[in-house]
């Protein structure tokens, strides 16, 4: 039973960077129907300056807030110079900008920052909790992860629900002509989308480096697992994206805690759940495509 | 300010003729439009005037919805120029009609099926700032049945409530001109009715002036002032309603009835 309960806890830990991670392929999908295949080396380019900043003395937090900020301007610049010119042509134009952009992304870092391992700080302690004499995989360090995960996606429900800004990133991610022909400054929402997404996505990145090394390819596994995670959600639906991740999290969890050499069957086992899912439900589970249809 | 008033009343009747320089509120001039080498519009000119339903009438593929989304900047246009009360809009950004007093109904509703009724009303409402509740109310009074339904998502709706919804949203924009693409299309005949009755007392009560695109040529003229016949991208005729519906031979070779 304790072995159950500590699996489960390092899964949802996990999933929670995944659904993190997933959000922001969701986030964009929405607004653009571009799969942003360079979130994953977007999200490393600010891990990387955030560990330049705490080489540099600075504090983590510090570093946390100019990665997250500088995910942001990222986000936007991406969307406003590379990507709105491939925007409303064939669909494949863009998905190839964003694959090149991952590429191109990716050797940038390893030129600026070199490409050995470097360890990433966490803020906090890595030895988890005692509870009656053992010790659980609790830490401080996931309360932190699941908690900051939480905490950015409750801005993020607050801002699409209740604010006028929300509204109208909403309005334009729907329709983007309608939303023109009301008045809604279509172009500066999408440029606001992809840097929202790009913060998200610096977060899962600055969580998951936490504790651990960097490399110019340390987001690779992330982001095949993110990938799943928001296929497994329906790719349209930010509460898919949240739940598809933690449903990953944790059977990748199981797999790894429960199955003999499970965990050399852990990318294995991501891709299986996703041909299941495909299989019982195409959209995904949370896929509103029927809907959108009547 | 009496005299503001007395000049909103003059518009708002509209019908005397020394008035007609101050009350066509748009003016299209020898418009052109092209989609690659094919002409869609072939320097059309009409004028829309306050306090009047102007239709614009002809078959399909005879341009009718490529002049209004040239109208409002959708489509550039490739010759001729769109006036809105003496201001040359031609080049202007689609986002900025409606706040210049222009709100374009597209073709196929409009609705943003995604969002609920009332946040669909608050998109439209947008661009004005802080807008007040009574303004909200006042639609859902002009149209009660969306207003028990504004809490559910658009995608729910009739197609008669979405025709509803989508002149509402319309309407909260305050425009001076309202550009209507086929709200008919796919309406039972009653709702068409009862739309089109609406819509003839909002343009008397308010002085606000209508471009109707249809293809429903005996709907559209029972309701409006002035029609346009559209073919191939040319203005045919141009005449009072009444008249285009007495012209047998007109409704045999354009209209279809």
């Amino acid at each position: 039973m304790d072995y159950f309960v500590n699996v489960t806890i390092t899964g949802l830990t996990q999933g929670i960077i995944y659904s993190a991670f997933a959000l922001a392929l969701v986030l964009i999908w929405r607004s653009t129907r571009i799969v942003n295949f360079a979130q994953g080396s977007m999200a490393a380019a600010t891990t990387f300056i955030a560990l330049a900043l705490i080489q540099a003395g600075q504090s983590y937090w510090v570093a946390l807030v100019v990665a997250l900020v500088s995910g942001f301007v990222l986000g936007a610049l991406v969307e406003r110079v590379i990507i709105r010119p491939v925007e409303g042509g064939p669909e494949l134009n863009a998905v190839i900008v964003t694959l090149g952009l991952f590429v191109a992304i990716q050797a940038l870092i390893a030129i600026i920052f070199g490409s050995s391992f470097q360890s990433f700080p966490t803020p906090f302690g890595v030895r988890g909790f005692q509870v009656g004499g053992s010790t659980i995989p609790l830490t401080p360090t996931s309360l932190y992860v699941i908690g900051s995960v939480l905490i950015t996606m409750a801005l993020l429900v607050a801002l699409f629900r209740f604010t006028r800004v929300g509204l109208a990133m909403r309005a334009s991610a729907f329709s983007q002509e309608v939303a023109r022909l009301l008045g809604v400054k279509v172009g500066g929402m999408l440029t606001l989308g992809w840097g929202l997404a790009a913060v998200v996505g610096s977060l899962s990145g600055l969580l998951i480096a936490g504790g651990g090394f960097v490399y110019p390819a340390y987001m690779d596994s992330l982001i095949v697992f993110g990938f799943v995670a928001a296929i497994i959600g329906g790719l349209d639906s930010p509460v898919g994206a949240i739940v598809g991740g933690l449903i990953l999290g944790l059977a990748l969890s199981y797999v790894n805690g429960y199955v003999e050499r499970g965990s050399a069957l852990v990318s294995v086992a991501a891709l299986v759940i996703l041909i299941v899912v495909l299989l019982v439900r195409p959209g995904g589970l949370f896929s509103s495509t029927t809907a959108r249809r009547a | 300010m009496a005299e503001t008033h007395g000049s909103t009343a003059m518009s708002a009747t509209g019908t005397t003729g020394g008035t007609a320089t101050t009350t066509r509120l748009l003016e299209v001039e020898g418009l052109s439009s092209a989609y690659g080498p094919v002409r869609a519009l072939d320097g059309v000119s009409l004028s829309a005037e306050a306090g009047r339903i102007t239709a614009v009438l002809g078959a399909n593929g005879a341009g009718k919805t490529t002049l209004l989304r040239t109208i409002s900047g959708l489509v550039r246009p490739v010759a001729g120029r769109v006036v809105l009360d003496g201001e040359d809009i031609t080049k202007a950004s689609v986002e900025s009609m409606v706040g210049r007093g222009m709100a374009h109904v597209p073709e196929g509703r409009g609705v943003i099926a995604e969002l609920t009724v009332d946040e669909n009303l608050r998109v439209g409402a947008l661009f004005r700032g802080k807008v007040g509740k009574d303004e909200f109310d006042r639609v859902y009074d002009l149209f009660p049945r969306i207003a028990e339904r504004r809490n559910n998502a658009a995608h729910t709706l009739s197609g008669g409530e979405r025709q509803m919804l989508v002149i509402g949203r319309a309407l909260l924009a305050k425009p001076r001109v309202l550009l209507l693409d086929e709200p008919s299309l796919g309406l039972a005949p009653r709702i068409v009715a009862q739309i089109f009755g609406l819509l003839r007392q909002l343009v008397d009560a308010e002085g606000l002036s209508v471009l109707l695109v249809e293809q429903n040529a005996r709907s559209a003229l029972s309701v409006a002032d002035v029609g346009v016949v559209l073919n191939l991208g040319r203005v045919v005729v141009t005449d009072s309603a009444s008249t285009l519906m007495g012209d047998e031979d007109l409704r045999h070779a354009y209209l279809g009835f």
